[in-house]
């Protein structure tokens, strides 16, 4: 019962806070201090609630449990994480991210492929393409090499669609002012195309960042070494460990906002100069 | 045009990879029989094997021939059996997606504290890979007594209020300030403000976001459908390819997906095109 009056108090208070901070002047500090009230407030809430309400650990841990499964074993997530993440994300983002780019130029270049392939991986990239996932398995065996195989494709379309979008978003003014600079196709590209593409460029790399992680832990349902974070949820999730699911969550979670949260800044610094990033 | 022309050449390299991929195994089998294998020998046996590491297209055609018109469709083996229960399960996680997301981006829109603190966290939300807890989700409700059709619509509802709440933020916002205040002139109530101006000029975002959250939804019920045993569904029928050695079903598995999305998004589009015609705002 104290539980579920903490929890109710938890809530209470967060909001009275929020409710009294929104309405304040919004400064930096502000705008990054209510969400993370609101998120402690969930915390709190839901350990409030799985204590007082007696849930058991098998069906939802509490947060300060899951935080000492967390604490406790670093090195098998550390493990999991090299594995799924360096080996099998990021190889397959970079590979995929980078060749959809290059390709997109050469597609530029040429307007009947830009006929052509645009609609074909618009379609694509509104496929449900982790379903190769048990075919690359097949291909490429087990270890990571398959991981990083869906993630390329995975993250190809939706790259390469935004990349000719953005090689085509420089306004015909621009593009007649450089001819009349006498500049040429590569320095017309470097200067003024690339940029101009950088904002479709980077809207197109955050969405392969989830997307990369999606398909690396999901390959990993399909078969994989006995290392992993997919292959560590679905054998916990068979023995009712619950609490090292979570811890994996977690850890997927920091890492996928980590992951999204560089590309983001990255993206700052790139395109400094867009309205959208300007204060 | 150039739209078949490119279709069809990935339909030649499909081809084409097929007796790449495939002749090992093929000069394997030739070997063993002690045969030399010539050209056309070799591209006909590669193109018609039993367990091919990439069926050709032809193969999987027929596979869905096979189990979609001359299968009964209560039949287990039926595509359009499994199809149907993946179906079931992304338009249910659709409708609650889209319900919440709106109900989300209208308290975001009209209540200051909630768009400073639950904003963030929907964006924030989005870059967990919750594809990776579904089979937890499935498990803990399995456990609970939720089973069938709700764990695997509570996966699609994630993934496809994201989409939602984002376009519809957006979208109720963009009447500018010259219409809000003409509003205002007219001495509009709050309601009528939302039901008369912010709703109507938010349907071009809702519906772009729809298709989204369509595609999402489904590879989410897809997703679901693994962990629960390869019982039934599109996501069950690829699992238990990928356990046999069963290419050719997960391939026809994999075009029939192909197919469901593309007919669920496409069917949002002529949503799209009516609705918007009707109401004047197709340019």
């Amino acid at each position: 019962m104290t539980w579920l009056v903490f929890a109710f108090a938890v809530w209470a208070l967060g909001w009275t806070v929020n409710n009294w901070l929104a309405r304040l002047r919004p400064n930096r500090a502000i705008t990054l201090l209510v969400p993370i009230i609101f998120g402690a407030t969930l915390l709190g809430i839901w350990e409030g609630v799985v204590q007082g309400l007696e849930i058991s650990p098998i069906l939802l841990p509490a947060p300060t449990m899951i935080a000492q499964r967390t604490a406790a074993s670093v090195d098998i997530l550390w493990v999991d994480f090299v594995q799924t993440v360096i080996k099998g994300a990021l190889s397959g983002y970079v590979m995929g991210c980078g060749g959809a780019f290059l390709i997109a130029i050469a597609i530029d270049r040429f307007p009947f492929l830009q006929r052509g392939l645009l609609p074909v991986g618009n379609f694509v990239a509104a496929l449900p393409v982790v379903g190769m996932a048990p075919i690359l398995v097949m291909w490429f065996g087990f270890d990571w090499q398959s991981k990083a195989a869906i993630v390329v494709v995975m993250v190809f379309f939706p790259m390469l669609v935004n990349t000719v979008q953005g090689l085509q978003s420089s306004t015909a003014m621009q593009r007649d002012l450089m001819r009349t600079y006498a500049a040429g196709y590569w320095v017309t590209l470097f200067k003024l195309r690339l940029p101009a593409a950088m904002p479709f460029v980077f809207n197109g790399l955050k969405i392969g960042t989830t997307l990369a992680l999606i398909g690396a832990i999901v390959a990993e349902f399909f078969g994989s070494p006995i290392r992993g974070m997919g292959f560590r949820i679905s054998t916990s999730v068979g023995q009712l460990a619950l609490d090292l699911v979570w811890a994996e969550i977690f850890v997927a979670a920091v890492a996928g906002s980590a992951f999204y949260g560089f590309v983001a800044l990255l993206e700052r610094r790139v395109t400094f100069w867009h309205p959208s990033q300007r204060k | 045009m150039p739209v078949a022309v490119v279709v069809t050449v990935i339909i030649a390299i499909w081809y084409a990879a097929a007796v790449g991929l495939n002749a090992p195994w093929a000069h394997d089998k030739a070997k063993r029989a002690g045969q030399e294998l010539g050209l056309a020998a070799l591209v006909q046996d590669t193109w018609s094997q039993d367990k091919p590491k990439l069926p050709a297209p032809h193969q999987v055609g027929a596979e869905i021939w096979k189990t979609t018109v001359q299968k009964k469709i209560t039949s287990k083996r039926s595509l359009v059996y499994h199809g149907w229960i993946t179906l079931s399960a992304t338009l249910l996680g659709f409708g609650f997606g889209t319900v919440f997301g709106i109900l989300l981006a209208v308290g975001i829109v009209y209540n200051r504290t909630m768009d400073m603190s639950v904003m963030p966290w929907v964006i924030a939300s989005q870059t967990i890979p919750i594809l990776a807890i579904a089979p937890m989700i499935i498990v803990v409700l399995n456990a609970v007594g939720i089973s069938g059709l709700l764990p695997k619509a509570m996966i699609s509802m994630y993934l496809s209020f994201f989409p939602v709440v984002v376009g519809m933020v957006k979208g109720l916002r963009s009447p500018d300030r010259m219409q809000l205040d003409q509003m205002r002139t007219w001495n509009a109530s709050a309601a009528q403000t939302f039901w008369r101006l912010r709703l109507p000029s938010s349907m071009p975002y809702l519906f772009t976001s729809l298709k989204i959250a369509m595609a999402a939804s489904l590879v989410g019920a897809i997703v679901g459908e693994l962990p629960t045993g390869a019982v039934a569904g599109l996501g069950a029928r690829l699992l238990a390819g990928s356990y046999y050695g069963q290419t050719i079903q997960i391939w026809s598995a994999l075009i029939a997906a192909a197919a469901l999305a593309a007919v669920l998004v496409s069917l949002i589009g002529v949503l799209q095109r009516v609705t918007l015609r009707r109401m004047g705002m197709q340019e």
